[in-house]
This record gives C-alpha cells, structure tokens and sequence, in this order.
C-alpha cells in the first residue's frame, strides 16, 4: 500500500519528522515501511515562469524563442515543445538546476539531469521549460498534460513561486508492507491512527455529516440478498444530478501519489474513499439497473458475463454477482459490468458499500484470474461497521465537491452488527509474557490510543475493542499492542531461567553425519537435489514397466511435469548433478547426497508415506567399482558394524552394468547396493564416460549402527602367517574363498587378505591364480606351527571342495 | 714397558688422525684400528698377556698404565668416530635439499555443502544452548502444517497457489512449524527443540527463489518463558553465528501461530550496520521470523497456556547460507557443481 505521507499528516495534524525517522519509528511499532520516494527529488530550482512573448527561431523550423517571465526577471528560452503559446504559465527550471527524467519518460536516471544555460542553434537559452515526465511523473497522474510538450500550469499561478509544490511534489510517498491481520491498515485512515499512536499526536479523523438533498431512497432503489453467507452487509446510497467533472487538484494528487490514476470527480471519490476507509465501493448508473431493484445472488455454471473492461468471464455457482430486476450487472467485489457502467452521460448514482465474504472473493477472483484493487481489499475480510461510515463519505464528498444531490436515507440490508468484544485488562499477565513492568497507567495510555475504550467498573477494568481492530482476540493480543507501543526494543534481554534440558542430536542424525564425515574423508562432496522430479526419469534409468520404484507420489499441483512426482530412487538427482558437472568438463567428479525418497504404502495416498533417507554416492573419472567399495565399507566400519559385509553380485538393477553391480547384505538384511551405471543410461543423461554409484537405505542400516566402543587389547603375542597359493575358476568368487578361511579357521584366526590375483597366459582357461595371507593369532602365547597346522589343513580342504588347486601344498 | 706403551699409543692416535682426516667412509677403517689395538688379539692385549713377564710389584703398575693407554685410545677413537659420523650424515643432508616450493600432494577430501554447514554452525550453538535437533516428516498432514498452528481453512496462506498438494489433506510441509506440534503433542515439557527440514512452495525457479528450500524451526516452552528470553536468546545465536559485534533489532511482525510476533534484523556484516549495496544502505539485515506461541497453538496440542508460555523462531537455511557466503544465485546450491562446492 503507497501513501502520500501528506494525507497521513492531513488527520494527524502534529506530525513533524523526517522522511527516514518516520520510516524507523512506524516500523518499529508495527507498519512496516518498505520504502519512500520523494517526490521532488531530483527537482531544483524549477519555478513559474509566464510566457511573454514567443518568437520563430532564426535558424531552425521546430524551435521556438520564448520570453519567459520568473518573477525576478525575464529570460530567454528556446524550446522545441508545439502546445506553448503566449500567457502560458509553465514549469522552468533556472540554469544550475536540475530535472527528474528525460521528455520522453523513460526511466529515471538516479542523479536526475542538470540544466545549464547554453545555446540552442546558436540562440541563447538560459532556462528550460518542463514536461510532466521531465518532472518524474507521467499523464497517468496528471490527466491534464499535454500528450506531448509543456506542462501547462493554472493561470493562478504567480510567476517566480516554487512550481514544485504548486504541483503537489514536496511530498514523500511511503510504501507500507501491511500484515494480513491488520485489515484496519489497509487504508490511510488506518495507518494515520498508528502514526498517531507512535508519534504521540492527536488522531483527527474526517467529520463525515451528509447534507441530504430531500427525496427518500427507498423511492430509487431496493436491496435482496439472496446468498446472506457471502455477504453479510449492503448498503446503498443514490446521489442525483451528477456532474461529471475532473476531481479537485487535491484529491488527484492524493491518489496519484497511491498510484491511482485519476478519471473523474465520481469516479476519483469512489477511489479515494476505498482509499481512505479501506472499504471498496461501486457505483452504477442507476438508469441501467432494471426495476431499480439490486439482488445478491450467485451466478449460475456456466454464465458468461462481460466486466466493465470489456471482457467476457466465464462464472459459476461460487461466484457472487449484483444483479438487478432482469440481469447481471456486477461481479460482487471484484468488478462491475459493462452493462451498468458509468459514462459521462450518467444522472442518477446508485452508490454501493458491501461486505463480501473474504475467502469468496479471494478464491473467485483467483478462478477468474481478474485481481481488482477492490477484491484485494474484500479478500483480507472486512470490517462490518465500516461499510457505512465509507458510504456517507463518499456522499459527503459528492455533495461537497459539487459534483451530485445526495438522496435522504442509506439502505441498508444485513445481519445486525456484533456486539463490540470485552477483554479484561490483565497488566500482570501482559509484563509476565513480555518480561516487562511496564505499568498500568502506561498500558491504559497505549489502548486509549487505539481506540480501545477503558471501562472502569467495580470490579475492574475491562477492554472494549473498536469493530475495525477484529485481530484482538485475547491477552496475548493486547500484550503485543503494549509491547509495540512501549517498543520492542525497550523490551529487556535475558535468557530462560527454567529448568534444564539436554542438548544433543538424534542418533539417526549422528549417523548421518558420520555418513558425510566418512564420503569427504574420502573425497565426495555433498550435493543436493529436489525431492520431485519427472516421471519421465523411470525411462531414463530405464527401470523396466513393472518396476515398484515406477509406484511414485504425484503432486496434485506441480510446478510442471518436470517437478511433478516425489521420487521414490535418489539417482536420478545423482546422474543429473554427475552430468552437469561432466559437461561442465569438470574432471573427477565425486558426489555424494543424502536425502529422502518417499515411498508410499498404498496409491493414491491414505495415509503419510514412508520417508527413507538415502546415502548415495556416485562418481565419475579416477578411481573403479573397488574405489567405491571402500567407501561403503569405510562407512560401516565407522558406525560400529564389525562384522563382514557380504557382496552378492546381482545383475536385476536394469539401470546398473549386468555384471558389475552387488546387493549389500549384513546379517542377511539388504542394505543396499552399488554398481557401474549402465552405459545406455549414461548416455541419456549424457555422461560419456562410466558412472559408478551406491545407495545405502539408512533406515536399515541404523538398527546396526552403534558409536559404542570396546578396548579389545592390543596383542602381546606375535601372529603366524600362512600364504595360501591357489589356481581357482574364475567362477569361484573371493568372497566364496573367503567364506571358506573364516568358517575354517578356527579361533585363532585373525584375518585373511588377498595379496595376488593373476589370470593370465600361464593359468588354464577360465582360471585365475589367487593368493591369500591367513594370519592366526593367540591372546595369551606365541603360537607354534602345530597350533595352526590343524586350522591350515581345514581351510586347504574347503578349497579344494571349491575346485580349487592349492600350490605348493 | 713404559716406552713400548706410549709408542703404542702415538702410533694407535696418528693412525687415528690420519684415517679421520680421509673421507667419511672411513669408518670401517677405524673400526679396524680398534680391533688392531683393542682387540682381543690386538696389540694392547698382548701386552698385557706379557705381564707375567713383569715383577709382581710392578703388576698393579703396569696394569694401570695399560689401562690408562686404552682409556686413551678408546677416547680419541670415540671422538673421531663421532666426527665422522656427524660429517656423514650432515654430507647425506646436504645431498638431500629439495625445493620446498614444487606442488604439494593434496589429499582428495570432499566438501560439505554451504546449506549444511550454516546448518551445522546452527545447531552447534542451540545444542550448546540446551536444544535437542528433531525432525518433523516433509510430506505432512494439513492439521500439522496448518490447522494446528492457528491456520483454519480459509487462511490466504494456505492458498494452492503457495502450497503443493497431494491429496486434500496431505501436502507438502510448506514450514518446519509443524514439528512444534509434533513436540507439543508429545507432552514432554519443558521443550528446547530444534527442528530444521526441507520445506517446499511453489515458486518458479530463479536467483532468489526455489520450490524446494530448508527452514530451521525452534521452540522452547517452559513455565516463566518471556519476550525478554526470546529477545535474548536470538541476540545470542546472532552474535554466535555473525560475530561478537553483531546487533539486532526486533520489529512487530505477524504470524499466526505467534502472538506477540517479531521479525529480527541483523547489522549488516559487510558493512557493520553503516549502510551498503549487501543492505540496501539500511545498515540491517531482515533473518528471522519468530514470537511468542500462540496461546491457542498451545491449547490445541494439550499444553495449558495459563501454566505454560513459549517461544518459537524460523531461520530460512539457504537465506542465511547465502548472506554468510555471499552467493548470490540461489540456483547455485542444487546444482552441485565441483567447482562451486569445494569453495565451502
């Protein structure tokens, strides 16, 4: 909402501040200030001067050579500007001062333009004269300027006085953000009585008293509202005898400054008014309205009715319309007809001040994608009361500015107003929420201010809250006017004195952020990625048609098929980061994510769906499937799970190469997996070089994890170690062989580790040659050969049952 | 004897002195001088082996000159091999001078993500601070992200057009303040929680906006809980988080699930709070939401408010993500581009 910070002072006369100490101190009690414009910025030594005399420049056909009287003196001022003529009085800007933009209106450059005396085609020019857009503002502001040239000012205008504020530019516009809760501040009255309140100034609202004209307005108009839940009030009033006119300087100032283009007297009052009181307001030509009969009612499905700006709107039965005897002439709050538009031509008035319901229109004007000045106003919810007091504004202002006669009597149809609400006045519950003393004539002092009205009673006091303050419901309420108006800053600074608490993060975050502790370690960097994304990713991964994952959440209203289902495998985030950073050419890449997928538990959606956090990691460039081995592995080290992870080779994941992917068991529960990404599905996310991946399903590591530890000794005796050479088939997986030495080894065995691989000319066809250091080891003696021999002897048996040929046996 | 004895020495010393004065691999050749002196068929050995030749009065005598002798000998031998020893090693050293300034191996260590570190840095000083860090379920019921937080069906801010739908009454959360109910409905009083989670709008993409951001939700409720401590409390994670010299400014704000409610500006750090581009020359920047728990918020999850009163605040993770690392496209974070996370 903008304001002129003039209308503010025109009903809180003491008012004095600067432009930022207003800003400060009314955002600091509450009406935020954005920002402010000033006006006359960039506008210096700019006065009026009155054109003596006009001659033809000597040397060039479109400029003329004015003679131009500001007031001290008379100068001489060339100027290509068609509209001037002699005894106009116009805008000048002296030599040395400056204007606020260009003549074409463009954008307003920051320093505004400096204006020097020189010569034009070899004619002296000591001044120039000024457009409106040169001035910074524009004909939607100031109907009355030329399409092209001169600003022409009244001819009361004093030749020499400040042409600046005799166009009402020594004011400041202020833009206020107005919270949704305080509906009373989205009109100047509203705000003026905060400045009021926060500057200690008397609050002098508008006098409203109507002269009426005679006649009674039940002879011009009837009011039936049919649909009573979406509109609680109507009120109607009939001016007669318009006069179409322009709007007087003051008022087109005023709404130019909110940015409000002024049009005419009746239209400008109706404006300014839904300004001022923050109730929007209509008027019809009463001529066009049928039977002069209005009825509320809701329009039917599938209506169409064209708005005053020309259009044709499809309805329905949510949307509330006015309508007359025979038709529709109005969509309720939102915008007129073109069939009861006002023209020039208008006699007769039906003014009209409504309370719709707010929900209604917010909802109704989102459908008919139309957002008004008035539905913008009517979605916030107003205040009941208020449709009246706007009503006989607007009729004070047409009867005052001459611009109608106002017909005795307002219609008035709706629910009785509500009883005004009692609080009780709790100055001990206020400062024990606030953490204050501030005291109770202190307190009283801030209501009054806002018009809350005290009443002293036996038994104490009691707060009556005004109609227009419907945010104030209970202590908590006016413990938060006391704290704006006693200032939040004053407020002390201490910290909770209660009892204490543990500080300390859930073990599924620890975990977690041992997960990122151990991918760094190892040289993954954290990425992330959206939590929705297309259902087009199923085919990307190439996931085949029946594939679970494909069962994924849809959002109702997505942001695009792009963004449109909550993704159910966290690779597809993965592959794409893989991808820009490929074809970044960004060498060596490796990333790691840990977020969640959703998985629902039935389609559509009954119930919340089961969020698994996923650790994923992928990489492209040094390093192979081992590589990422070791990290997963690293992983379950560091979270306490000591015993062997199996690696079972899978080949089912259609997105992973066939025959270098694994599940990863433990304890015979699946963790997860890893593999390489299958080339096809690099190539369709254009990733020309292999991919490799794994995704470890945290919920079911968690039950393992443990950040327990056991001192187990260091041992004191020294370990025997055995090599174990063998020539194997290659369909004999190490993890068979090493299956074999840990069930075969006996207690003293400590571990065994492959030191030698080799499948090569010398070894059979379909063999390779594997050697494996067993170490054993005693707690409490050094062991001697015949305490191994035993062991030995099982493991080399095993093998053979393997297939495998032992060497050197 | 005597004379035998001393010409024995000097012999021994100039052979010494004349293999120390060789080069430093020498020293086998002094080892060999022992073992021709000292040794068990050296010289001196076997003069001793002739004592029997010696008076028996004399035998102390003699002994201890020869003693006396290998004493000597043992010595210089001892220093010589020292020296030569040292020169070995500093002639190794020298040998051994590399260029200091050649590149260094790096160890291929990975990068957290900024929106995790501000978050880290976060929770550090609430944990610090007595919080406990939960978390709340993103995909959420409309009581949770709404209703209960003092948002009835109507409200403005439960409009679609802000809001990813599921069904009609499961959403995407669109505010961490749900697990404010979550904790309240659990009923374990008192509360100092931390709750921060990926929240979701519908906003198009661009430097400034994202559907999918992180809120840091906290909630403390207790008997006794003021404005005072909220002031105080936020004062102290600014300082924590912005530095020692930060100050803070509360201002009268709106939310419906706190009442009073307060938005908290910070000085600006770029600039200390003179006024600059990074402020947009106010010298504050706008941080958080927060407020008082609204009585009825309270009321609604079985907390009484008569005994009970609270306090909550709302940090935007990548608002403050931003600020503290100075980027400035939002885009930048899900991108994860290698060269954008290993600044962090």
């Amino acid at each position: 909402m903008n304001t002129a910070l003039s209308w503010i002072k025109a009903y809180v006369p003491g008012l004095e501040c600067t432009a930022q100490e207003y800003c400060d101190r009314m955002t600091l009690s509450g009406t935020k200030v954005e920002g402010y414009t000033a006006l006359d910025k960039n506008l210096e030594k700019i006065v009026v001067g009155e054109i003596k005399k006009i001659e033809k420049h000597p040397d060039a056909d479109k400029l003329i050579v004015c003679q131009v009287d500001v007031g001290s003196q008379t100068l001489q001022i060339v100027t290509g500007a068609p509209n001037v003529k002699e005894g106009d009085k116009v805008p000048v800007v002296l030599d040395g001062g400056k204007v606020a933009g260009g003549h074409d209106g463009g954008p307003l450059p920051e320093n505004g333009i400096r204006i020097k005396a020189g010569k034009l085609r070899g004619v002296e020019s000591a001044g120039m004269m000024c457009s409106i857009e040169e001035l910074g503002s524009s004909r939607d502001m100031y109907p009355d300027a030329p399409e092209e040239g001169i600003y022409i000012l009244p001819d009361t205008a004093v030749p020499g006085e400040d042409a600046v504020a005799l166009l009402g530019m020594r004011d400041t516009v202020f833009e206020y953000e107005i919270t949704s809760n305080r509906v009373d501040c989205y009109s100047v009255l509203g705000i003026a009585r905060e400045a009021a309140a926060t500057f200690d100034k008397p609050f002098v609202p508008p006098v409203v008293e109507v002269k009426e004209n005679g006649g009674n307005v039940a002879d011009y108009v009837s009011v039936e509202v049919q649909d009573t839940d979406l509109c609680s009030r109507y009120c109607a009033r009939v001016c007669t005898n318009i006069r179409i006119a322009p709007s007087p300087e003051w008022m087109q100032r005023r709404l130019a400054a909110s940015g409000i283009r002024p049009i005419n007297n009746l239209v400008d009052i109706t404006n300014y008014v839904m300004e001022e009181y923050g109730q929007p307001m209509h008027a019809f030509d009463l001529d066009t309205v049928a039977g002069h009969k209005i009825v509320v009612r809701r329009a039917k499905d599938g209506d169409e009715f064209q708005t005053l700006d020309g259009q044709m709107r499809k309805l329905d039965k949510d949307i509330l319309m006015i309508c007359d005897a025979e038709k529709e002439i109005g969509i309720a709050g939102i915008m007129g007809g073109e069939n009861s538009k006002i023209t020039d031509n208008v006699k007769t008035v039906l003014f009209e001040a409504a309370v719709f319901n707010g929900p209604n229109i917010r909802k109704s004007a989102k459908r008919l994608g139309l957002r008004t000045d008035a539905s913008g106003k009517f979605e916030k919810g107003l205040d009941p009361a208020n449709a009246k007091a706007a009503i006989d504004r607007a009729c004070q202002l047409i009867q005052e500015l001459g611009c109608g006669d106002v017909v005795e009597g307002t219609v008035d149809v709706g629910k009785p107003l509500a009883p005004l609400r009692v609080l009780p006045f709790e100055p001990k519950k206020y400062n024990e929420l606030l953490g204050t003393q501030v005291s109770e004539e202190q307190m009283l002092a801030i209501f009054e201010k806002l018009d809350i009205r005290i009443i002293r009673t036996g038994d104490g006091i009691q707060l009556e809250i005004p109609s227009f303050r419907q945010d104030l419901l209970g202590r908590a309420d006016l413990a938060e006017e006391v704290a704006r108006f006693y200032g939040y800053d004053k407020i002390p600074v201490s910290l909770p004195k209660s009892s204490s608490t543990t500080g300390k993060l859930s073990f599924k975050l620890r975990v977690e952020q041992k997960a990122r502790d151990i991918a760094e370690y190892c040289g993954f960097s954290q990425g992330m990625s959206y939590s929705f994304e297309s259902p087009k990713v199923f085919d990307k991964l190439m996931l085949s048609p029946e594939d679970k994952a494909r069962e994924a959440i849809e959002i109702s209203n997505p942001l695009g098929e792009d963004f449109s289902i909550m993704r159910t495998l966290p690779l597809n985030g993965m592959l794409v980061s893989l991808s820009n950073n490929y074809n970044r050419r960004n060498k060596d890449v490796r990333l790691y994510e840990l977020e969640n997928v959703y998985i629902p538990k039935a389609l559509p959606l009954t119930e919340l769906p089961d969020e698994r956090m996923q650790f994923t990691l992928g990489f492209y460039g040094d390093g192979d499937f081992y590589t990422l081995k070791g990290v997963v592995e690293e992983f379950f080290d560091s979270i306490g799970m000591k015993e062997k992870r199996s690696y079972v080779p899978q080949s089912g994941r259609t997105f992973l190469h066939p025959g270098r992917q694994a599940d990863i068991l433990y304890r015979g529960q699946l963790l997860g997996y890893l593999g390489e990404v299958h080339p096809l599905v690099c190539e369709n996310y254009s990733i020309g070089t292999r991919v490799y991946v794994a995704v470890i399903d945290m919920p079911e590591v968690l039950p393992f994890a443990t950040f327990d530890r056991k001192y187990e000794g260091i041992a004191k005796y020294p370990a025997v170690t055995r090599d174990i050479s063998m020539i194997v088939s290659k369909d004999v997986l190490a993890g068979d062989i090493e299956t074999v030495i840990a069930t075969r080894g006996g207690k003293l065995l400590e571990s065994c580790s492959l030191f030698d691989v080799y499948e090569g000319s010398q070894i059979k066809e379909g063999c390779r040659s594997m050697a494996y250091s067993v170490s054993f080891r005693a707690m409490d003696k050094t062991l001697e050969e015949a305490d191994v021999a035993g062991a030995m002897k099982k493991i080399v048996n095993g093998l053979e049952q393997l297939g495998a040929q032992i060497r050197d046996k | 004897m005597k004379e035998k004895l001393n010409a024995i020495k000097e012999q021994a010393i100039a052979q010494i002195e004349a293999v120390s004065a060789q080069s430093a691999q020498a020293l086998e050749k002094l080892n060999d001088i022992r073992v021709n002196y000292l040794g068990k068929k050296g010289e001196l050995t076997a003069l001793l082996k002739g004592m029997k030749d010696v008076a028996p009065e004399e035998r102390p005598k003699v002994g201890q000159m020869v003693n006396d002798v290998r004493t000597e000998i043992e010595q210089v031998l001892e220093k010589a091999t020292e020296k030569m020893k040292r020169a070995a090693l500093a002639g190794r050293l020298s040998g051994e001078k590399i260029d200091v300034t050649l590149p260094a191996k790096m160890n291929v260590i990975g990068h957290r993500h900024p929106n995790t570190i501000a978050l880290e840095e976060v929770e550090r000083i609430f944990v610090g601070m007595g919080y406990e860090v939960v978390e709340g379920p993103e995909i959420e019921k409309d009581y949770y992200n709404f209703e209960a937080l003092n948002i009835p069906a109507d409200h403005p801010a439960k409009d679609e057009q802000d809001t990813f739908y599921i069904t009609g009454d499961i959403l995407l959360r669109t505010q961490t303040s749900g697990t404010q109910v979550h904790e309240l409905e659990k009923g374990r009083l008192p509360i100092r929680m931390l709750a921060p989670g990926r929240v979701f709008r519908s906003d198009e993409v661009d430097a400034t906006h994202s559907p999918c951001f992180h809120q840091i939700e906290g909630l403390v409720v207790d008997k006794g809980i003021t404005f005072a401590d909220l002031k105080g409390t936020l004062a102290e994670f600014a300082r924590e988080l912005f530095g020692e010299e930060t100050k803070v400014k509360f201002r009268p704000h709106h939310f419906p699930f706190t009442e009073p409610s307060a938005e908290m500006d910070v000085t600006c750090f770029k600039c200390g709070g003179s006024g600059c581009r990074f402020c947009k020359g106010s010298g504050w920047i706008e941080i958080l939401g927060c407020g008082m728990v609204h009585p009825h918020v309270l009321e609604m999850s079985g907390v009484d408010p008569e005994e009970y009163t609270g306090f909550a605040f709302g940090v935007g993770l990548e608002r403050i993500a931003l600020l503290k690392y100075e980027i400035d496209d939002m885009r930048l974070m899900y991108e994860n581009d290698i060269r954008f996370l290993k600044q962090f």
